[in-house]
């Protein structure tokens, strides 16, 4: 078990450097680059820019050198000097933009993870033990109905149904109050009323395909002869879904964190927009729209890393779980 | 006696039967399954007949009608007698006190509903030629009602948009797009992931290694930037059918990882089996042991996963058209449909615009309804 986990360990690493060098790829891959945009969008406000002047531009910029040149250089900074290059949009140090919004962004990705899967395992044990009564039907239509409604309109139903009945509008997490002045102890449940918008809008998309799998799963594993034989021993209930049923049907659900994960990022980036928090989303669609390179590539960087600590831990977790992949890594 | 004879032949046939018959039966138990196929079934065939069910064509638009409610259809006349069904038309108007201009039913002119009416022409099917549309609005002496232009007499069931376009037929002409690019590109990541998953479960070693990485290394980048990347590399003014090609092939060059992931797990907990040895000392191949022996073993996780495939990309399409990367207008399909109600102000004063919302709702919960009755009979022995 040690020696696989420093397997995988050692094998983070060139994933890393493969996955940077990909998303570098990918972000300079639409054609033009900051300097177009940015001299675009001043010619539309009637300034002109001479050709020398956006030469010197894309100079100043270190945008004139070939890509794989710019990769090269920008790697070289994060790994020599923690810096991880300059955002042309807001002037100053990519870092310093990502710090602004990070933490906020990482507590509403891990609640959200955390909800989703609170939610839909054991509403998934429920629905496979209970299978076609009224509850497993209801569970799953609250499940589906979030699911199959796109994120960004469930989040304007639900501010147009709270502006409705309430009269007010919860647009981002924080109200002008909280931001004039500070956070005290009196906002504390506005805030929460204001977490519990976007945990419903993108935890329910999530979170109705783990309690599928789950249910699907666990009828799978009741169906076994060992469910037969310990119902016939004389185990609980209680044993037989818990320790048994439910530990082999773990398996996809835990190989599906790092998925989740990563839809929890791609799902927040659209209803940020729509429901205006202030988290890293939204900053990352500017940044690509106006080729905003290291900033953007920094923050999917960011994302990438954590989807991949996601993905390792689930392995360790499987190898933890099911002895069989175990001992085949072993061999 | 007659009664336990019944009993037995149905006994015998249930022991006769193929896997694929018994999984065919079960599924017709399964009421909300077969409701969901039945209902998926008419939403194709809205996509196929698309130009002769809807009443006005994609161009065809009416700025008189902008974002009109829908068209109350009258049943009574003016005594309040019950009659052939008939719709006022708009007027505009220009108000002699205060110069506002007023957009008003005119009583004075009735257009009567019929049926088989003609309208704008196209090709059913892309080669038979007719202008023959299912409903449609005609005048007394029964010629069609004027569709475009200010003295426009339209029939919107379920209003009009922005351009005064017939957001009905908007819907159907959008249903060509977003009820078969999901199904293609779920089909192509479907086999995609089963493929690489299984050759990397089945094979494990370097095979295994190489593969894994590259699925680590696609899953782990989020799908935004993926998506902007990629469609910011189709070349601009390119054709619509070519558009959404391209639109196919990226959702399932995205959608085919997780699904790989998975399959692999299974490969590796499956083939250790006695049967899967048994299967190899016989000498069987390997693609015969992983088609024959290994897939059907997890099949039903797999018609979970390509159900639920289906309606993920029916909303990432939705998802792209609202940051306006997918279909663009006068192009259509849902998401272009639900990217106009893109705000509260558009829901609180139009709120017939997320009628689209509707059918995609609809469409999801019924695939995933076919996946659950799917699920249920691939294991038909139970």
């Amino acid at each position: 078990m040690r020696k696989y986990i420093g397997k995988r360990l050692l094998m983070f690493i060139p994933t890393i450097i493969l996955i940077s060098f990909v998303i570098f790829f990918i972000i300079q891959l639409p054609p033009g680059d900051y300097v177009d945009s940015y001299v675009g969008a001043l010619a539309a406000e009637g300034e002109i820019f001479t050709e020398e002047e956006i030469l010197e531009l894309r100079k100043q910029f270190g945008l004139d050198d070939p890509w794989i040149i710019q990769y090269f250089n920008w790697v070289k900074d994060i790994i020599l000097r923690g810096d991880f290059g300059y955002s042309f949009e807001y002037g100053r140090d990519v870092w310093s933009v990502i710090m602004d919004r990070l933490y906020l962004t990482l507590a509403v990705s891990f609640i959200i993870l955390i909800f989703q899967y609170g939610v839909s395992l054991p509403v998934g044990i429920y629905c496979a033990n209970h299978q076609y009564s009224a509850g497993d039907y209801i569970w799953s239509f609250f499940g589906f109905i979030g699911t199959a409604t796109p994120n960004f309109l469930l989040a304007i139903i639900i501010m147009y149904y709270i502006y409705v009945t309430t009269g007010n509008v919860y647009l981002g997490l924080f109200s002008t109050e909280m931001l004039q002045n500070g956070m005290r102890w009196e906002y504390v449940p506005e805030f929460l009323g204001r977490c519990a918008i976007p945990l419903i809008v993108i935890g329910t998309s999530g979170t109705c395909g783990i309690i599928r799998t789950v249910r699907a799963q666990m009828l799978d594993e009741q169906a076994r002869q060992y469910t037969l034989t310990a119902r016939a021993k004389g185990c609980s209930e209680w044993t037989i879904t818990y320790k048994y049923c439910l530990r082999a049907a773990l398996n996809p659900v835990v190989s599906g964190l790092a998925g989740s994960l990563r839809t929890i990022f791609s799902g927040s980036t659209v209803s940020a927009i729509v429901m205006n928090l202030a988290i890293q989303g939204p900053v990352l669609l500017t940044a690509l729209k106006s080729q905003d390179m290291y900033l953007a590539g920094t923050i999917v960087l960011i994302q990438a890393v954590l989807v991949l600590v996601g993905t390792l831990l689930s392995d360790i977790a499987l190898a933890w779980l099911d002895p069989r992949i175990r001992f085949s890594e072993r061999s | 006696m007659a009664l336990f004879k019944k009993k037995t032949s149905r006994d015998e046939s249930y022991y006769m039967a193929s896997q694929w018959t018994l999984m065919w039966r079960k599924l017709q138990k399964h009421k909300l399954a077969k409701f969901s196929l039945v209902l998926l079934l008419i939403l194709y065939l809205g996509a196929l007949f698309a130009d002769f069910i809807a009443p006005y064509g994609l161009e065809e638009f009416s700025a008189l009608y902008k974002n009109t409610a829908p068209t109350k259809v009258y049943w009574t006349d003016e005594d309040g007698n019950l009659c052939r069904p008939y719709v006022h038309p708009l007027k505009k108007t220009n108000d002699r006190k205060t110069f506002k201009v007023v957009i008003a039913e005119d009583t004075s002119t009735k257009y009567y509903l019929d049926f088989f009416v003609e309208g704008i022409e196209y090709k059913l099917f892309g080669f038979i030629p007719t202008n023959v549309h299912l409903y449609g609005l005609v005048d007394e002496e029964g010629n069609p009602a004027p569709r475009t232009g200010s003295s426009a007499g339209r029939i919107n069931i379920f209003g009009a948009d922005t351009n005064g376009g017939c957001i009905f037929s908007r819907i159907l002409f959008g249903s060509r797009v977003s009820l078969t690019v999901p199904f293609v590109s779920a089909a192509l990541s479907f086999v995609l992931g089963i493929l690489l998953g299984g050759i990397s479960g089945y094979f494990g070693g370097w095979v295994d290694n190489v593969i894994q990485r590259i699925i680590e290394v696609l899953s782990a980048i989020p799908s935004i930037p993926l998506w902007m990347a990629l469609s910011a590399a189709i070349p601009p003014g390119i054709s619509v059918s070519a558009m959404y090609l391209y639109i196919t092939i990226i959702l399932s060059f995205i959608g085919w990882t997780g699904l790989a992931r998975v399959v692999r797990g299974k490969f590796i907990s499956l083939r250790q089996e006695d049967y899967v040895t048994a299967a190899r000392l016989a000498g069987v191949s390997d693609f015969s042991i992983i088609v024959r022996h290994l897939v059907p073993g997890f099949l039903s996780y797999l018609i979970v996963n390509l159900t639920l495939g289906i309606p993920g990309s029916i909303l990432g399409e939705t998802s792209m058209s609202y940051l306006g990367l997918g279909m663009k207008a006068p192009a259509t399909s849902w998401g272009v449909l639900l990217k106009e109600t893109e705000d509260l102000v558009s829901v609180a004063q139009y709120p017939w615009r997320m009628i689209p919302l509707i059918f995609v709702v609809i469409t999801v919960l019924a695939f995933n309804f076919l996946g659950d009755g799917l699920r249920d009979a691939a294991d038909p022995y139970k």
